[in-house]
């Protein structure tokens, strides 16, 4: 490939480039006339952007004040489902009898979508917040158990050996030899669990309407504001990927040789 | 003799229907360094797994000390052939997981300076708080040893330690199992594929048979008077005869035993296909002069 000065810069902004020009010849077609122009979406959602924080109403806060309730409910989300996942996926990996008996039912569990799950979660919570809490723990904590039960699995078995021949007790061998050997793994499945986390949010809030990013998508669309459809996406999809960025930073630390 | 300090009493195992040691006895007595030379995949390292208790055998007995092992335990330390070190430990924090588990008693100063005396003691002092990975082979190899003596073992179990290293280091690392094994006085098993390696370090050599059922051979005593030059060594009279013992078994009666393979060979056909055949290219039956069983011996 060639390469230039500023590469890494010019090439992606190209890119970015040619999707804001076909945004602004898309509209043109009649079928999709409905399409806000990119200039009229930035017009739009500038206050949005310009005052991220304020606080104008109950469905009419800044979108990084959105973004803010979302975070904090998919953190909640995902820490329920790291803590019940990890141990999960701990037992699977280390028994055999466990893994045959529970690996078809997770097979079955998991392509779920939320958008099932959550139906489900009223009928048990009878509330909105702690349904979508079920949901989003439900549905992200696949890959954790699937890549701490792999990791387990892959423990050499001569570190197995050294716990055995240190005869260290049944803690040591778990926190000192088993845990640091799984974790390069376990990072992985956290690292895709937070990205599922985030993917459920949107759709758990859309359903139960409660103030987020994804809530406040779907009250623009019903009050005709395609604009901030727009804004929504853009940022689910920037806060995702920050989200991302952010465990691979931490997953590269866990990295053992 | 004094009684034998480790004693394998017709000890054999298999794993499913693979026989890997039949009735295998050693007995070892204190202070001795012993080496067992094989070929590689005869059952070197399930030997050392069953001493180390790693593995229970499936008939005979492993006593050390006059009672039966159970269990893998400090007293015996092993050094693994792939080191076995845990790579997100330092080297200083490999050994102190080993000591930390064997004196808990020690106050963590004491803990510290014992990790100190034993990284030292295989000079590794400038390397103390590197990771494995930031280590060569020779001394990661080091490390495993230092871990090894660090829980001060009645006996040193080393599986093939040095097979896996370049002759040079692998000739600086015998001086410095021969020195160790000098200052400690420890009871040493070493297991090699090297005749020569046995022959400068071991008071005695055993040979083990080819596998399966691989069992040990009749024990050659090395009285060759340490220090041993390695340089001089092959000038030594004692030298040819040891290495023609211990080769002479194992090319020999301990060797791989020859295998009788026969094997099923069709014969090409001769007769032209009928192209008028409602099937073509049917398969016909074979005729018993097309196939033709063929044996032979394969091995030594």
């Amino acid at each position: 490939m060639k390469t230039f000065r500023l590469d890494w810069l010019i090439l992606p902004l190209v890119g970015i480039f040619a999707l804001l020009l076909f945004w602004q010849i898309l509209p043109e077609i009649p079928q999709f006339k409905n399409l806000p122009k990119p200039f009229k979406t930035w017009e739009v959602s500038k206050p949005y952007i310009m005052e991220p924080f304020a606080k104008r109403g109950e469905q009419d806060q800044g979108i990084l004040r959105f973004t803010w309730y979302s975070l904090t409910f998919v953190f909640k989300g995902y820490a329920l489902a790291l803590l019940i996942g990890t141990p999960l996926g701990f037992v699977l990996g280390a028994s055999r009898t466990f893994a045959r008996m529970f690996d078809p039912l997770i097979q079955i569990l998991r392509p779920v979508s939320p958008l099932a799950w959550l139906p489900l979660g009223i009928v048990l919570f009878e509330k909105n917040a702690p349904a979508a809490l079920f949901t989003i723990a439900l549905c992200s904590m696949w890959p954790t158990v699937i890549n701490t039960a792999a990791g387990v699995r892959a423990i050499p078995q001569d570190y197995l050996n050294v716990a055995k021949v240190l005869r260290l007790s049944r803690a040591a061998t778990l926190f000192k030899v088993m845990l640091p050997a799984a974790l390069p793994y376990m990072f992985t499945g956290f690292r895709l669990s937070l990205g599922l986390a985030w993917l459920v949010i949107v759709a758990a809030e859309m359903l139960t309407n409660t103030p987020g990013v994804g809530g406040f998508l779907w009250q623009e669309y019903q009050s005709l504001t395609y604009e901030h459809i727009i804004l929504c996406i853009l940022t689910i999809g920037l806060v995702g990927f920050g989200l991302d960025r952010l465990m691979s930073v931490v997953e590269s630390r866990f990295r053992t040789a | 003799m004094a009684r034998p300090f480790l004693e394998l009493k017709n000890v054999s195992k298999r794993f499913g229907p693979n026989e890997v040691l039949r009735d295998v006895n050693l007995s070892v007595s204190e202070g001795e360094f012993v080496a067992i030379v094989g070929y590689s995949g005869s059952g070197k390292t399930t030997l050392v797994n069953l001493i180390a208790g790693l593995l229970t055998p499936d008939s005979g007995q492993v006593l050390l000390n006059g009672t039966g092992i159970a269990g893998p335990g400090p007293d015996r330390g092993v050094v693994f052939q792939n080191y076995s070190l845990l790579p997100w430990l330092t080297v200083a924090e490999n050994i102190a997981l080993a000591v930390d588990r064997v004196n808990p008693n020690w106050p963590a100063a004491r803990r510290r300076e014992h990790v100190a005396k034993n990284i030292a003691l295989v000079n590794l002092s400038a390397a103390a708080g590197k990771r494995p990975a930031e280590l060569s082979g020779g001394m990661k190899q080091r490390v495993a040893v230092a871990r090894a003596l660090a829980m001060d073992p009645k006996i040193l179990l080393l599986d093939e330690p040095l097979s896996a290293l370049d002759a040079l280091t692998r000739a600086t690392l015998q001086d410095e199992i021969e020195r160790l094994r000098g200052e400690s006085g420890k009871t040493i098993l070493l297991i090699t594929n090297d005749v020569d390696e046995g022959i400068l370090l071991a008071d005695r050599i055993i040979p083990l048979s080819a596998g399966p059922g691989a069992t040990l051979g009749p024990a050659v005593a090395v009285e060759i008077s340490r220090p041993r030059d390695r340089k001089l060594l092959n000038t030594q009279t004692d030298y040819h005869a040891i290495r023609r013992e211990v080769l002479g078994y194992l090319l020999g009666p301990g060797g791989r035993r020859a295998v009788k393979v026969s094997r099923l060979l069709v014969l090409p056909e001769i007769e032209p296909d009928d192209l008028d055949s409602k099937f073509p290219g049917t398969p016909r039956p074979l005729r018993a002069r097309e196939v033709h069983r063929e044996e032979m011996n394969i091995g030594l």
